[in-house]
C-alpha cells in the first residue's frame, strides 16, 4: 500500500515537473505563433489568442523576395553542406570505427576540438579570409564553414553506427572479392543508412538554424539565409516595428524543424531496431 | 582446385604477441584438413592468414604453387564460411549467394544458374527471396555454405561453421559438410575447437597449442600415437586418463597398481632415456569391469579395486568415474592447458578423476568398491617435463605426420 501511494506521489511529482518544463519551452513558441496572426495595432495586446486573426503577416513576407530568396538560400546551402559533410563524415567515421592508423587519436581530438570551439572567436579571422578569397557573400562562403562544423557531429554520430555493424561482414565481402571501397559502398554503407539519415538531419538542422556566420558572411540577398534575413525586415514605414512579419517568418522557419524532428524520431527508432539486423 | 602450402608461417601481432609460430603444413589438392586446438591456440589466425585477412609476419604461403603472401583475399580464389555466417542482412538469400559472382562481373544468367544449382544442393530453393533475418539458424548456415559453393573456389576455409547450431543440428550438418566436401572434391581447411567434429570430419588433423603445431595426422594416427601429453589428452572423448608413475624394476608403479611393461616398451623407454618419474596415459575404453574380462585377456592388464563415484549409463556404454591420488608430482603446461580447456583447472590438487568406459552389461553401481581391469597394451608413457610420448617406438610425429610437416627444401 505504502509503495503504491509513493508511486502515485512520484508520478504526480514528475507530471508537474514535466508540465512546467514543457510550458517553459512552449509558451514562447505559442506567443510567436500568436503574434504572427495579430494585426499591427494589436501587437501590444497581452492576450494569447488574437482578437482579430489575420494572414497578412504571412502573405506579406511570402510575397517579397526579402524572405523568399533567403529561404531558397537556406535550403540550398543547407542541402549542399549536409551532402558534403555526410559523405566526408561517413568515410572518416568508417576509418575511425574500423582502422588503426597513426594519428587516429589526434583526428578524433581535432574533431572534438572543432565541435567545441566558440564560433564567435572565428568570425573576425574568417571574415577577413573570406573577403580576400572572394568568398564573402557567396554560397560557398557559408557552405565551407558549415561543412567544417558539420563534420565533427557527423563523424561522432556515424562512427557509433559503424561500430555496431559486425566486422565479419566486411571480411566476408573481402573474401567475396570486394575491394575495400566496394565493401564500404555495397555492404557497410547500406547497413549504416539509418545512421546516415539521422546524421543528415542533425547536420541539416544545424545549418538551417545557424545565425552567426549567416549574418557575418553575407551582405545581400545573393547568399543571406532565412534566419539572417529576419534581422533585415522593415516595417511598412520606418517608424513601424516589423514584429508581425518577423514572427510569421520565424514560424515558417520552424515548420521544417518540427517536421524533421517528428520524422527523425521514427527514423532513429527504426534504425536502432532493424538497421543492423535486417537493413 | 589447388594445394595449400604453409612454409614456416609466423604471425606476430603489433603488440608483440606471437600467435602462430613457424607453422609448416602441406595441404594436398582435394584434401579435408582440420585445424584443431583449444581457444587461443592460433588456429583461427592461421586460417585468416590463409584467407588473406591477416598479414603473414614471416614465412611463405603458397596456394596452387603460387606465393600469395601479399595477394588480397579476392585474388586468392578462396571462399570462407564464418562462425557468425556474416550474411549480408540487407540482401536476399539469392543476392547473398550471388554477391561474389556479381562483383566478379559474371553475366546475370550464369549467376542465376549457379545460385539455383547451389540452392538445390543445399535445399534452399524456396527461401531464395527471403532475407537472412527471416531464416532459422540452420538455414543461415546453409546460405553461408551456399555463398562459398557458388564461387567454385580452389579452396574452402571454414571457421567453426557449426558452433552456432544446436547440438542435434550440428551432428546432422556435420554429416552434410562431409558429404558436400566429398562431392565437390575441393580442398577444405576447417577450424574447430571441438575434437569430435575434428575426428569425424577430417582426412587429416593438425593439432595446435599456443601457436605451435603439435602433430599432424589422420584421426586414427593421432588417437593411437599421440606425440605428446597435449595431443593425447585433447584427442578422444572422454579424454585419456593420466596418472603419475615411477619406473621400478621393469614395471610402472602407479596408485592403481604396478603396470607391467612389454619388452618392446621397456626397450623404447631405455632408448629414450626416460627418467624414473613418468606420466602414464590410459584411455577410458582400456578399462573394463574385471568380471567381464575373458580369462585369456586378463594377463594383458592388471586388476585393481576402486570406489565408484558416478555411473553414467549411455545405453551402448557405461561410463564410471572414480577418484585416485593422481601421483602427478608436478603439473606440466600441457596438462594445465588441457585442464583449462576442459574447465577443470580448479579441481582438487593431487586428486584425479579417472573415467572408465565399460561394457553395458556391467553390474557396477555407484558407491561400489568395484574390481576393474586395465589393459596395459595400449597405454602411453609420457615424460613429465617435456610432455613427450616416450612409448612411441619411432621419433616424434611418427612417419606420416613427419612427412606432412616437412618443409619442402627444393623450392
Amino acid at each position: 500500500m505504502a509503495t503504491v501511494t509513493t508511486t502515485g506521489r512520484q508520478k504526480s511529482g514528475w507530471g508537474t515537473a514535466n508540465t512546467i518544463v514543457i510550458a517553459l519551452a512552449l509558451i514562447p513558441v505559442l506567443w510567436m505563433v500568436s503574434l504572427s496572426f495579430k494585426t499591427p495595432p494589436a501587437i501590444l495586446d497581452p492576450s494569447l489568442l488574437p482578437k482579430q486573426w489575420t494572414w497578412g503577416n504571412y502573405t506579406g513576407i511570402l510575397s517579397t523576395s526579402q524572405f523568399i530568396r533567403p529561404l531558397v538560400n537556406s535550403i540550398g546551402i543547407g542541402l549542399i553542406s549536409t551532402l558534403i559533410a555526410v559523405v566526408l563524415a561517413s568515410m572518416s567515421a568508417y576509418a575511425v570505427a574500423r582502422l588503426q592508423f597513426p594519428g587516429k587519436s589526434v583526428l578524433i581530438g581535432m574533431a572534438l576540438l572543432i565541435a567545441m570551439f566558440p564560433a564567435i572567436s572565428l568570425v573576425t579571422p574568417m571574415f577577413n579570409i573570406e573577403r580576400s578569397l572572394g568568398l564573402f557573400n557567396t554560397w560557398p562562403g557559408l557552405i565551407i564553414p558549415y561543412v567544417a562544423f558539420g563534420l565533427p557531429l557527423g563523424i561522432y554520430t556515424l562512427s557509433a553506427f559503424f561500430r555496431e555493424i559486425p566486422w565479419e561482414l566486411e571480411k566476408a565481402a573481402k573474401i567475396d572479392g570486394a575491394t575495400p571501397f566496394q565493401a564500404f559502398v555495397k555492404v557497410i554503407a547500406p547497413l549504416a543508412a539509418p545512421g546516415m539519415v539521422t546524421t543528415s538531419i542533425l547536420v541539416f538542422l544545424a545549418c538551417w538554424n545557424e545565425f552567426l556566420f549567416a549574418i557575418s558572411f553575407t551582405s545581400t540577398l545573393a547568399s543571406r539565409t532565412a534566419p539572417a534575413s529576419l534581422a533585415y525586415f522593415s516595417g511598412s514605414s520606418q517608424f513601424t516595428v516589423p514584429t508581425g512579419p518577423i514572427a510569421a517568418a520565424a514560424v515558417v522557419i520552424t515548420i521544417p524543424i518540427i517536421v524533421f524532428v517528428v520524422f527523425f524520431q521514427r527514423r532513429i527508432v527504426a534504425g536502432l531496431t532493424s538497421g543492423a539486423v535486417k537493413g | 582446385m589447388a594445394d595449400i602450402v604453409l612454409d614456416h608461417v609466423t604471425k606476430r601481432f603489433p603488440d608483440g604477441a606471437l600467435a602462430v609460430d613457424k607453422i609448416s603444413l602441406d595441404i594436398a589438392d582435394g584434401e579435408f584438413v582440420i585445424l584443431v586446438g583449444p581457444s587461443g591456440c592460433g588456429k583461427s589466425t592461421t586460417l585468416n592468414m590463409i584467407a588473406g585477412l591477416e598479414d603473414i609476419t614471416e614465412g611463405e604461403l603458397r596456394i596452387g604453387g603460387k606465393v600469395v603472401n601479399n595477394e588480397a583475399p579476392k585474388d586468392r580464389d578462396i571462399a570462407m564460411v564464418f562462425q557468425s555466417y556474416a550474411l549480408y542482412p540487407h540482401m536476399t538469400v539469392r543476392e547473398n549467394m550471388g554477391f561474389a559472382l556479381k562483383l566478379a562481373k559474371t553475366p546475370q544468367a550464369t549467376i542465376d544458374q549457379k545460385v539455383n544449382e547451389a540452392a538445390r544442393i543445399l535445399d534452399l530453393t524456396q527461401h531464395l527471396d527471403r532475407r537472412p533475418a527471416n531464416l532459422s539458424g540452420g538455414q543461415r548456415q546453409r546460405v553461408a555454405m551456399g555463398r562459398a559453393i557458388v564461387r567454385d573456389p580452389s579452396a574452402f576455409l571454414m571457421d567453426e561453421p557449426l558452433s552456432n547450431l544446436d547440438a542435434k543440428l550440428r551432428v546432422q550438418t556435420r554429416t552434410e559438410v562431409s558429404k558436400l566436401q566429398k562431392r565437390l572434391g575441393t580442398t577444405m581447411v576447417y577450424v574447430t575447437h571441438d575434437q569430435t567434429e575434428a575426428m569425424t570430419l577430417g582426412d587429416r588433423l593438425a593439432v595446435m597449442r599456443s601457436g605451435l603445431l603439435q602433430q599432424v595426422g589422420s584421426p586414427h594416427e593421432l588417437y593411437d600415437n599421440p606425440v605428446n601429453l597435449f595431443v593425447a589428452g585433447f584427442i578422444g572423448s572422454p579424454a585419456m586418463n593420466f596418472m603419475g608413475a615411477t619406473l621400478e624394476e621393469g614395471s610402472l608403479r602407479t596408485t592403481i597398481g604396478d603396470l607391467p611393461m612389454s619388452a618392446q616398451l621397456k626397450q623404447t623407454l631405455e632408448r629414450s632415456n626416460a627418467g624414473r618419474q613418468v606420466i602414464v596415459g590410459i584411455r577410458p575404453e582400456n578399462f573394463e569391469d574385471a568380471a567381464l574380462v575373458q580369462p585369456d585377456l586378463r594377463s594383458h592388464g592388471i586388476t585393481f579395486h576402486a570406489t565408484i563415484d558416478v555411473v553414467e549409463s549411455m545405453g551402448s556404454d557405461v561410463f564410471v568415474y572414480f577418484t585416485q591420488q593422481s601421483g602427478l608430482s608436478a603439473t606440466t603446461d600441457q596438462l594445465a592447458d588441457l585442464a583449462d580447456d576442459a574447465g577443470t583447472a580448479d579441481a582438487v590438487a593431487g586428486e584425479e578423476t579417472v573415467t572408465a568406459r565399460l561394457d553395458p552389461v556391467t553390474r557396477i553401481h555407484e558407491g561400489d568398491n568395484a574390481e576393474l581391469w586395465a589393459d596395459v597394451r595400449s597405454m602411453h608413457v609420457f615424460d613429465p617435463d617435456t610432455g613427450k610420448n616416450l612409448s612411441l617406438s619411432t621419433e616424434p610425429a611418427a612417419g606420416p605426420a613427419a612427412g606432412s610437416t616437412a618443409g619442402p627444401a627444393a623450392t
